[in-house]
């Protein structure tokens, strides 16, 4: 265990880096989700279609695959920025599929009686899903958006895989292969460096489930 | 009762097909709403009655035929539809009222964000509709705290808070229980008496004897029977009509 004693540092620079790759890819994912099951219960054809495609591509692929694009593909078509941006992106894009699989069943479990009288007092689509709908999805949206974005948070590891470099998971590849310390001690200081970021994640979202529960 | 109807009717309803599935629920309806006309449809549970309500504001879809509210066809999805929805007052049988909001919430929604009215105006508005349905003592409280009752003349002050041409009310009373019903038909009548046009799904004789102008009477999806109320009530033509008064009036 001397080994995460003496290289705490690293570790701590790399959950730095993995929580900014889970901030960043959080954020547009929750934006890109919400646009994406919006699109998804649009009244419009082509924009449903649309929705439903991006979730079937980014759903189906495995997120190394989505990653590989992202690595190799991106830049080939002249498009350059550095590996932290497309893997960020690449983690967002195909987590977004599932933040809209997860907003769309709390939108559908909202009773349709509520859409028909907010179009009925003449809100138009993005009124009636901002100001009634999702307010009122939001609870029942809450848990399975929690294992969502859990899941994101451990998915950055693939994204370090590829290259993003100095995350939790290059740092522990580093020191094993690289530096010839022993393997398990250092997972042990990777899996580590994980759960602290997931479980108070998973802490903050049943506090907000709690929250969103009784506000009604 | 006489009206007018020199000028555009406020509904016109023409050769409307509508079918779910294989199932004819509208044919044919031809229907023009004068102008501060009140009209209760009637009919059997399957008639099409709640179906002809909801295609006067396009919350279903017609296959065949034309609707205009106000001399201007229904548009298609869009900013067109939303706007002339606004105009278009719509009551429902389960109330839906926003769950999430507030009593007074509920009414200034739509005026704030759609008419675009200040806060303090649109407030003052529900507020002076929530005293005329009487529950303005609730305004702050969320609709699942009121009774059935309160919730639909809350329903009724939120739709009135758009200034609508018209009203579409689908089974208002249908959802309450029985000592509730009153308060919510005397609203209506209220609005009746004030020249309001309106077009009400309703098995309230008392209310269509009362305030109605006119009765249609749906079976199988089609207008079976069009008339003054008193003439149906007292002497309706067809079989179809008898038989259907025959068991709602002998309890």
């Amino acid at each position: 265990m001397q080994v995460l004693i003496d290289n705490y540092h690293l570790y701590l620079r790399g959950l730095g880096t993995t929580l900014r790759i889970c901030l960043y890819a959080g954020l547009l994912t929750l934006v890109v989700g919400t646009f994406i099951a919006g699109c998804r219960v649009a009244p419009l054809t082509p924009l449903r279609a649309f929705g439903t495609a991006w979730v079937t591509v980014f759903r189906n692929c495995p997120l190394a695959v989505v990653l590989f694009f992202m690595a190799f593909g991106i830049p080939a078509l002249g498009v350059n920025a550095s590996y932290f941006v497309f893997g960020t992106i690449g983690l967002a894009l195909y987590t977004s599929a599932f933040v809209c699989e997860a907003i769309r069943s709390g939108i559908n479990a909202v009773s349709p009686g509520q859409a028909e009288a907010a179009r009925s007092v003449g809100l138009g689509f993005g009124q009636t899903l901002r100001l009634v709908i999702l307010p009122q999805a939001v609870r029942s949206i809450i848990p399975p958006l929690g294992s969502v974005m859990i899941a994101m948070i451990k998915n950055s590891a693939i994204a370090g895989a590829f290259g993003i470099g100095g995350d939790l998971y290059a740092v522990g590849i580093r020191q094993s292969s690289a530096q010839g310390e022993a393997i398990i001690p250092v997972l042990v200081g990777v899996a580590l460096g994980y759960l602290i970021i997931t479980i108070p994640a998973g802490l903050l979202l049943s506090y907000v489930e709690r929250k969103v529960a009784i506000a009604r | 009762m006489s009206e007018v109807s020199t000028d555009t009717p406020m509904i016109r309803v023409s050769a409307v097909d509508k079918y779910f599935g294989s199932l004819h629920v509208l044919k044919d309806i031809n229907l023009d709403i004068p102008r501060g006309q009140v009209v209760v449809v009637l009919g059997p549970s399957g008639s099409g009655k709640s179906t002809l309500c909801r295609v006067i504001n396009r919350l279903e879809t017609i296959d065949s035929g034309a609707i205009s509210v106000d001399g201007v066809p229904l548009p298609e999805e869009g900013r067109a539809l939303a706007e002339l929805r606004a105009d278009v007052g719509m009551v429902f049988q389960q109330f839906n009222l926003f769950a999430h909001k507030s009593i007074i919430d509920n009414v200034t929604l739509g005026p704030i964000k759609v008419r675009k009215l200040g806060k303090d105006e649109a407030r003052e508005e529900g507020m002076r509709l929530l005293r005329r349905v009487g529950i303005a003592d609730q305004a702050e409280k969320y609709p699942a705290q009121l009774s059935g009752g309160q919730q639909q003349r809350a329903a009724i002050a939120r739709a009135l808070a758009m200034r609508p041409k018209v009203m579409l009310f689908d089974e208002p009373t249908s959802a309450l229980d029985p000592e509730m019903v009153n308060e919510v038909l005397e609203v209506m009548a209220g609005l009746a008496e004030e020249g309001m046009t309106m077009l009400v799904v309703s098995h309230e004789m008392g209310f269509a004897r009362r305030a109605a102008h006119r009765v249609l009477f749906m079976a199988d999806g089609e207008v079976v029977e069009d008339a003054a109320p008193d003439t149906f009530f007292d002497s309706p033509e067809s079989e179809r009509a008898k038989d259907f008064l025959g068991k709602i009036l002998t309890h």
